[in-house]
């Protein structure tokens, strides 16, 4: 097998070169059209074998990568468990040798565990996608983001986003982190101290107590969404205290010195970390995040598969 | 056991005698009959030779009262798939340890005085390192009543602890270190603040914020580093505080001593020589309880091994099936095999760097040890038993796990090179361990 110019995984973004980086949103590019068209469909991967190994429950990312592999023709299996491999039964070192036996060629893996990708990709020859994991990375997000923001402004370089909310649970932020940083953005982050990583600092981002300040900065908000369970662990005493606190309003946004992009990975808690008149108003980029989705995972398929940077244009067909 | 009569003579030549609990430093004989020293120091000539005389040559090599570990974890009874009493004692052997003592954590929890016999039973099957049991701090390691400490004692155990656990409660340490004090035994305790650390895997910093690990913070050790002084301070009684992983519990420590308070503290091999980085990459040989700090903690421990603040070397010793190792990081179970290392690892990162001399090598892994637990060892004055160790301080070695004697593989220095290796255990005037050159 030979080995694509992104490697033999993508694990995370941390360990990717900013010209990795530029590739996959480079590649993106030309499989956007596929999507737009009424035949959405090239055999790009025609006989190669996926499976979907979600460990916890996803909607969106599921269905973002099976769009992927199934416009790019190829066949895939999902198999979706709740719970951890040990809850199961069956550790996952065993679940990736049945998977190897079955003479698969990639695998996309969500699971709860930090670092399960990696442990999973070192024990077989296949392919394997991080699709999230635990609280460590969630790479392709982190990616579709990028090209995003892009689109609106050419170049990353040099440009503010402030990450805002539960940093320390989130594999959407570390992603954003090292991908934005790498590509020359400045990145922030803003929340509750309690919601920050305590070696925040260490990670070479600017560190906003309050939302109006990260407001007043940033050019770009990426909102992280709060998880409930967050209340319950203690981290903060009311979902309803975190709205009028840290959410993203209207009212703050309007007295803003600039227009601010307004992100959020999904699925979102409308009245909790972002209000519905911004979720739907004329700075969200939240559905074209969606839509980027795709075409930034039939990328990195696509290259993961050996295909040539250079032909992802006579790829997607014409 | 061997009877002391059918043991032969053993003469150990020409090596470097060492014994930091009298002064002794010179290139010399040992000699050893009925299971005693008879003689560490000069040269001895000839020897008297009644019955079977064992020579060894030991030049080059270094002469040692037995090391002695003062806390592992040998798994039996319970999970004897991991380690058993004989595994333990001959792994303990094979690292130049004459004495070890065993962690109560089993199962069922070493809490009475039958099940402190059953372990002493085992022991002496084993015939290999000496083991002391230590009882359980509370009935059950459940931290709630109080153990029989007084029977286990009278039944062999030499010290109590529910390491493995924290004792949360402050009342209950209270109790155990007022009570312990009838019976002269260290109250052994597992400085960890249960709520802060919850759910941790990992050193909390900037390798757990990158690697999305829940990290246990300083702190949960250090607050009950000083619970635990101050409680001392409150009882009279002798608080021995294990494995010690921060420059703040040096510090806390160290406050202690200067007060006069009756704490003594351990560190293990690995926390003076590895740091969080290890963990980079989701390695679970590297995941313990306290778990690997930074470069300045495993600096401030070293120093507080030089200066004394901490008296003692244990192994930690924490052997597990390679299936559970092998499993995503947070589900692993904390803990390394250390008994077959300790020594290297001593040698390789404190005596090379010059940090510490072999007199304190020697003085940190077998007479602090046995002075602080109240064991026999721990020196060479004639009279005393017969447990010797002959290490090679310049041989190096590449660490193979499937080599060890015990039946764990976990350890973190997998495939590392050190230097310092056991030669002879030898236990009550008998060779138990002798290694294969």
């Amino acid at each position: 097998m030979s080995v694509a110019p992104i490697g033999k995984d993508l694990l995370g973004l941390e360990h990717l070169s900013a010209e990795q980086i530029q590739l996959i949103l480079d590649t993106a590019g030309p499989f956007k059209d596929v999507s737009l068209r009424a035949i959405k469909k090239v055999p790009t991967l025609r006989g190669m074998t996926i499976v979907n190994l979600f460990f916890e429950a996803s909607t969106r990312t599921r269905i973002s990568f099976e769009f992927a592999e199934k416009r790019l023709s190829a066949d895939t299996v999902n198999v979706a468990t709740s719970g951890s491999s040990v809850q199961k039964g069956e550790t996952l070192v065993d679940t990736a040798r049945n998977l190897e036996a079955m003479k698969i060629d990639m695998v996309v893996i969500r699971h709860g565990a930090s670092g399960a990708p990696k442990f999973l990709a070192e024990r077989i020859a296949s392919n394997v996608i991080n699709a999230g994991d635990g609280t460590h990375e969630h790479p392709t997000q982190g990616l579709l983001d990028m090209l995003t923001l892009r689109d609106r402004w050419g170049s990353l370089a040099g440009r503010r986003v402030c990450i805002c909310g539960d940093v320390l649970h989130s594999r959407v932020a570390r992603s954003n982190i090292w991908g934005l940083k790498k590509m020359g953005a400045e990145v922030a982050v803003c929340g509750p101290r309690s919601l920050l990583p305590n070696a925040i600092d260490q990670l070479g981002v600017h560190v906003f107590s309050r939302i109006e300040e990260a407001i007043e900065w940033a050019e770009a908000l990426n909102i992280l969404r709060l998880q409930l369970e967050r209340m319950q662990g203690g981290y903060i005493p009311s979902l309803r205290e975190y709205n009028r606190v840290f959410g993203v309003t209207r009212e703050r946004l309007e007295r803003a010195p600039r227009d601010v992009i307004v992100m959020h990975p999904g699925p979102m808690n409308r009245g909790v970390e972002i209000d519905s008149d911004v979720a739907d108003g004329p700075h969200s980029v939240i559905l074209d995040q969606v839509t980027n989705g795709v075409a930034i995972r039939m990328a990195v398929l696509y290259l993961l598969a050996g295909g040539r940077p250079e032909l992802a244009d006579a790829a997607k067909g014409s | 056991m061997t009877t002391p009569a059918s043991l032969p003579v053993v003469l150990l030549r020409g090596g470097r005698v060492l014994d930091p609990s009298s002064g002794l430093d010179t290139v010399g004989d040992v000699l050893l009959r009925d299971g005693k020293i008879e003689h560490a120091g000069a040269s001895l000539g000839e020897v008297r030779r009644d019955g079977d005389l064992m020579e060894i040559d030991c030049r080059g090599q270094v002469i040692s009262p037995g090391f002695v570990d003062v806390h592992c974890h040998l798994r039996e009874p319970g999970r004897e798939d991991v380690e058993t009493i004989a595994t333990g004692a001959r792994a303990a052997a094979a690292g130049g340890f004459t004495a070890v003592c065993a962690m109560p954590n089993t199962d069922p929890v070493t809490d009475n005085q039958a099940a402190v016999g059953f372990i002493i039973r085992q022991a002496q099957r084993a015939d290999a390192a000496r083991v002391y049991p230590i009882g359980a701090i509370s009935v059950g390691q459940k931290g709630e009543a109080l153990a029989e400490f007084g029977e286990m004692i009278g039944a062999g155990a030499v010290a109590v602890s529910d390491d493995g656990k924290p004792v949360a409660s402050a009342q209950l340490m209270r109790t155990a270190l007022e009570y312990a004090r009838a019976f002269g035994v260290p109250v052994a305790d597992h400085c960890e603040e249960p709520t802060l650390a919850a759910g941790g895997a990992m050193n909390e910093g900037i390798v757990s914020a990158r690697l999305g690990l829940k990290g246990i913070p300083d702190e949960a050790e250090e607050i009950m580093v000083i619970r635990d002084i101050l409680l001392s301070r409150r009882t009279g009684g002798h608080v021995h505080l294990c494995h010690m992983s921060t420059k703040g519990s040096v510090e806390l420590i160290r406050w202690g001593k200067e007060r006069g308070i009756k704490v003594t503290a351990e560190v293990c091999p690995h926390h003076i020589s590895l740091t969080e980085d290890s963990v980079e990459g989701y390695n679970t040989n590297a995941k313990m309880n306290p778990p690997l700090r930074t470069a300045a903690d495993v600096e401030a421990l070293q120093q507080a091994v030089k200066d004394g603040t901490i008296d003692l070397v244990a192994t930690d010793h924490a052997p597990h099936h390679y299936d559970e190792k092998e499993r995503e990081f947070a589900d692993a179970p904390n803990g390394i095999v250390g008994l077959e290392t300790a020594l290297a690892v001593l040698v390789t990162h404190l005596v090379r760097p010059g940090i510490i001399d072999y007199p304190t090598l020697v003085e940190k892994m077998s007479c602090a040890p046995a002075r602080v637990f109240g064991l026999q060892g721990g020196n060479l004055r004639r009279g005393s038993v017969a447990d010797v160790t002959v290490f090679d301080p310049s041989r190096e070695w590449i660490v193979e796990p499937k080599e060890f004697l015990t039946k764990g593989r976990n350890s973190p220095y997998n495939g590392m090179r050190l230097q310092g290796r056991t030669l002879c255990t030898i236990v009550g005037g008998r060779v138990v361990y002798q290694r294969v050159i």
